[in-house]
């Protein structure tokens, strides 16, 4: 059997090891095992592979998924990644790094770590961002802990019914065991009373339109509870802020940051509050310090809050997040700045609208709820959802979302072209065609 | 090279920018900003800088980090191995599928996670897997949700206390207090070891199960582990699998033989896809077949979509590569690395446990630690310090608990021999040095970008964002 | 060797007690402190707060730990000494003289759980 690429021992080599040991062989190495549990078996693997055999497996398991042109978002948005993001991104000093707990050698990740947080707060105007969480739905949850932490003897969390259904399933999923009573409301400031810890609204809700929070804080703190905004990141470079609206926390997930799609992952939640509510935020947290020269510096800091420390007493159980992912997400709002965010933003909009508008006057559909959008809207389908959907589906399109109320969910980012819009148009009309025969 | 020290924002400028974007399609006004009470009035503080400003910035900001393709990570409770390049380059395949895409779209995807189901279990001797958690923590939480489920389905609701042994990761007690369990901790005997004597009276109707780490944290095999699955399981309590110390048993033993119910696994650890500075991990949670229902009602509900579909890619080919023939090498491989390390040092460092260990092991400080009369003696900070002057990693250290100076080693199975020497020459080197000078580890590093920071006084007074000067 | 301030009760989980009529002040034990190491926040419950002896009411952090506060006495929190919040070192200074909370006592008799002065520096070496 040849020698694995990655397993530098010669035989010579553990012949040696085993001398200095006192061993004679591998198998003494497990003498205080039980053994009867030592597995004598085949293991069920396929024979090991080489290089060029793993590569051409792994691009025959990407051939059978189908090819399709993006029209959906619901939580995942097909932006682009510019190129500069993955040949950072690849550098092994930032990909094969430990967390970053010495500090002396960890500059690098602690500096982005740091940059990140300062570019979280001037999106969401908040004072404080962590290093991130595994996503914007187990930021919602973890939000709403943070919300029964930090208010006395109150565990209820109201969720908006608009926040997406990706994340709505994840805070159920945490409710049920995690310290907090979740009730999912359509008109969630009504619901509030003295056990409210919480309420958790999306600045734009699942259709993709752009919730009017005015007031929505007041009546919050009033009730004594606290007020969580569910965004997306890029859209908050061209809407009034969280911090603006009252919010006391800010989340989402980092993926319309220039993350690829990649089937759900890895992408990042990030996290902000006020703060007062510093020491209450779970995660890793970047602070800046000076060594014994003076030289500015980055650490890991207030980790008296994080489970290695507190155990049991711990704001979260979270341990690694998504470093790099957060690093993807810094490079990404650098390259793009304040201008290049609002013509993003700007691209989106202008090719959103003209496919609506396109769409209607197909006849196929209904205006659904009126309200403004950026990228993403819903429309009311004078015909069978789901069909329409398989038809576009056939043509090459992801589009046309059925969703839970009846509706069918359309997203255009910048990345779409013209010709990409108008030939998803002529497909529906097609549709329509074919429907009325 | 001298220090580095700036902030991409500091390299900001009015008017430059990294990237062009397309204008899209159609004439609609765009109203952003137009004082309709929903757009911000002010754009957001983010850095303006060109595209060189951007690489330059970044690759010297890499230059300041150390990485496993760099050298090398003594790093016990945290398997740092090697990650083969051909696993970084097969994500890519994958990065244009949608997660809600339909299902007879995404064949390739699903067919890719069936496979990794079957690798797993296959190597660990669990039945089902579930890839949505995102981390080992993530898939604690995950797993200590199947059990609460398993005990719910059954009508038994009077499990809410979980064991957890004294040299538990801190994410084990954090993980069952988050899913509403009152973490019990079980005493380690003077082995190191669980002793189910110790056990025995913490048992009852009240135990939702123990979270077992095996090999624990001290580097040592649990070998009462088929006493203490009788007694947890007598009980009518279930055996977690922590999987963090999974990588020594990796083509020896398998968790599910040795009675365990639920465990998770660490992709990033054992199954080698690179750490990346502290995540993106992936943590999937397996289970034997009476637990499969309950897997079923927690499964996809713990993230947004499918996990962290990219990371369990490149653990998919890294298992590939490793196929059946070589699995077996990679426990005894690691193991044999840690022992000869612990082997090599025995003389300069103190040993609280004399036993052959698994994949990793922990000294309690110096042996000789130059204290003096008048000398402050050097401590585990001050050798893990003086490590990184010498060109590695520090080692885990002040962890786990039992011990005061705790220094915990472990090389993996992608050490070579050359460099395990070179480890133990430096740390021998460090020991003789702080015999003699102590001074020396204590003013240690001296060779990095930066010295010893002043954390105390940056978590009394946190500057945790970028403020432009006024 | 730490100071055990004469005049002063000690709890268990080194907690001291100064009484002022019915009130309580309370803080912690030079051996605390100089176990903790250098103390980087004192989180301290809100006037008002119930306390129950026997039970956390706030925690020290230094930069590697925490150690939870419990209450020696219990009664209800009438003030908490705010000058710890952007100072927590003066716990370092003189933890004797930098106090953290003091409580409206319900019970006095409680106090008699308590340890002296003396007893208290057996029990740690002092």
């Amino acid at each position: 059997m040849a020698q694995l690429p990655f397993f530098p021992h010669t035989q010579e080599d553990v012949a040696r090891m085993l001398e200095r040991v006192g061993l004679s062989s591998l198998q003494e190495l497990y003498s205080d095992v039980p053994q009867e549990f030592l597995y004598r078996g085949e293991y069920d693997l396929p024979s090991a592979l080489s290089e060029s055999e793993v590569k051409a497996s792994l691009e025959a398991f990407a051939a059978r998924n189908r090819k399709l042109t993006v029209f959906v978002g619901q939580g995942a948005y097909d932006h682009y990644t510019p190129s500069v993001i993955p040949a950072l991104c690849a550098r092994s000093e930032f990909l094969t790094a430990y967390t970053p707990y010495q500090c002396e050698i960890s500059q690098g990740t602690l500096r982005y770590i740091f940059e990140f947080q300062s570019m979280i707060c001037a999106l969401t105007g908040l004072d404080v961002a962590n290093a991130s969480v595994y996503d914007g739905a187990t930021a919602a949850a973890e939000a709403a802990r943070m919300c029964v932490a930090s208010t006395r003897k109150r565990n209820r969390i109201i969720a908006s019914e608009g926040l997406l259904p990706c994340v709505r399933k994840v805070l159920e999923a945490y409710a049920r065991y995690g310290g907090y009573e979740l009730l999912v409301s359509d008109h969630p400031l009504d619901a509030l009373d003295a056990n409210v810890a919480g309420v958790i609204l999306p600045s734009i809700d699942r259709s993709g339109a752009i919730v009017d929070l005015e007031g929505a804080a007041d009546a919050v703190h009033t009730a004594g509870a606290l007020l969580v905004l569910y965004c997306d990141p890029s859209a908050l470079a061209v809407l009034r802020s969280p911090a603006d609206w009252g919010a006391d926390i800010a989340i989402g997930d980092a993926q319309p940051l220039g993350m690829p799609l990649s089937y759900g992952g890895p992408y990042a939640g990030f996290m902000a509050c006020r703060e007062a509510l510093m020491r209450k935020l779970p995660g890793r947290i970047v602070g800046q310090a000076r060594d014994a020269q003076g030289h500015r510096c980055f650490v890991l800091t207030l980790q008296a809050r994080e489970q290695h420390i507190r155990r049991e007493k711990a704001t979260s159980n979270i341990c690694s997040n998504e470093s790099l992912m957060a690093l993807w997400a810094t490079i990404y709002l650098s390259l793009m700045g304040p201008e290049g965010m609002k013509e993003l933003n700007a691209a989106c909009y202008r090719s959103s609208h003209y496919l609506r508008e396109r769409l209607l006057s197909t006849g196929l559909f209904e205006a659904a709820e009126p309200g403004g959008f950026i990228k993403e809207f819903v429309l009311r389908p004078r015909t069978d959802a789901s069909r329409l959907h398989k038809y576009l589906l056939d043509k090459g399109f992801f589009a046309a979302l059925p969703t839970e109320e009846g509706r069918v969910s359309f997203c255009v980012t910048e990345r779409r072209t013209k010709e990409e819009i108008d030939a998803l148009v002529s497909a529906v009309e097609q549709f329509a065609e074919e429907e009325g025969r | 090279m001298s220090y580095y020290e700036k902030l991409i924002f500091e390299l900001s400028k009015p008017g430059r920018r990294g990237a062009a974007v397309p204008s899209g399609t159609g004439e609609v006004k765009v109203p952003f900003g137009d004082g309709a009470k929903c757009w911000r009035s002010e754009a957001p503080a983010l850095p303006e800088v060109s595209e060189p400003d951007v690489v330059r910035h970044y690759t010297r900001l890499s230059q300041l980090n150390f990485g496993v393709d760099g050298g090398f990570y003594p790093l016990g409770s945290c398997t740092m191995k090697y990650n083969p390049k051909v696993c970084e380059d097969v994500p890519a395949l994958f990065a244009g599928l949608h997660p809600l895409q339909d299902e007879e779209t995404t064949a390739g995807a699903r067919e890719l996670l069936s496979g990794a189901e079957r690798f797993l279990c296959a190597l660990t001797g669990m039945k089902h897997f579930t890839f949505s958690p995102c981390a080992g923590a993530h898939g604690e939480l995950t797993g200590l949700m199947i059990i609460r489920r398993y005990h719910e389905m059954r009508g038994d609701t009077a499990r809410t206390r979980i064991l957890v042994p004294d040299s538990a990761h801190g994410t084990n007690p954090a993980s069952a207090a988050i899913c509403g369990l009152e973490p019990v901790t079980v005493p380690s005997g003077p082995d190191g070891l669980v002793d189910p004597e110790a056990l025995r009276p913490l048992l009852g109707p009240d135990i939702a199960g123990i979270m077992l780490t095996n090999p624990n944290t001290l580097g040592l095999f649990e070998k009462h582990i088929k006493e203490i699955a009788e007694l947890v399981h007598g009980c009518g309590g279930l055996l977690y699998y922590d999987g963090a110390n999974l990588n020594p048993l990796v083509g020896v033993l398998r968790p599910g033989d040795m009675g365990f119910d639920v465990m998770h696994v660490n992709l990033h650890k054992t199954f080698s896809t690179p750490h990346g500075g502290g995540g993106p991990g992936s943590g999937p949670v397996g289970v034997c077949e009476a637990l499969k229902d309950a897997l079923a009602q927690v499964d996809g509900k713990v993230s947004a979509f499918h996990g962290n579909f990219g990371v369990i890619v490149r653990a998919y080919a890294y298992i590939l590569m490793l196929g059946r023939e070589h699995v077996k090498e990679l426990g005894p491989f690691a193991t044999l690395a840690a022992n000869y390390i612990k082997e090599s040092l025995r003389d300069k460092f103190k040993l609280p446990i004399d036993s052959v260990c698994k994949h990793e092991f922990v000294f309690d400080g110096l042996i000789d630690d130059g204290g003096r009369e008048g000398v402050p003696a050097a401590t585990t900070l001050d050798v893990a310090k003086r490590m990184l002057d010498y060109g590695f990693h520090a080692p885990t250290i002040y962890f786990p608990l039992l011990f005061h100076q705790s220094m915990m080693i472990e090389p993996t199975e992608t050490e070579s021999l050359e460099t395990l020497d070179e480890c133990i020459a430096v740390l021998r080197k460090i020991a003789d040095e702080a015999a003699v000078d102590p001074s020396l580890l204590k003013s240690a590093p001296h060779n990095t970008p930066i010295g010893r920071p002043d954390e105390t006084e940056a978590a009394r007074h946190p500057i945790l964002k970028f403020t432009a000067e006024a | 060797m730490s100071i055990v301030k004469e005049g002063l009760m000690y709890s268990e989980s080194h907690e001291w007690v100064r009484m002022d009529g019915d009130v309580a002040i309370i803080g912690v034990s030079d051996f605390a402190q100089s176990e903790m190491g250098d103390i980087t926040y004192v989180d301290m419950p809100d006037e008002g707060d119930a306390i129950e002896q026997g039970e956390d009411f706030g925690a020290l952090e230094s930069v590697k730990a925490s150690s939870e506060l419990y209450a020696p006495v219990s009664g209800t929190v009438i003030a908490c000494n705010t000058e710890l919040e952007d100072a927590p070192e003066l716990i370092n200074k003189d933890p004797y003289a930098a106090w953290i909370i003091k409580v409206q006592v319900s019970d006095k008799a409680q106090l008699a759980a308590l340890m002296s002065a003396a007893a208290y520096a057996q029990k740690v070496g002092a």
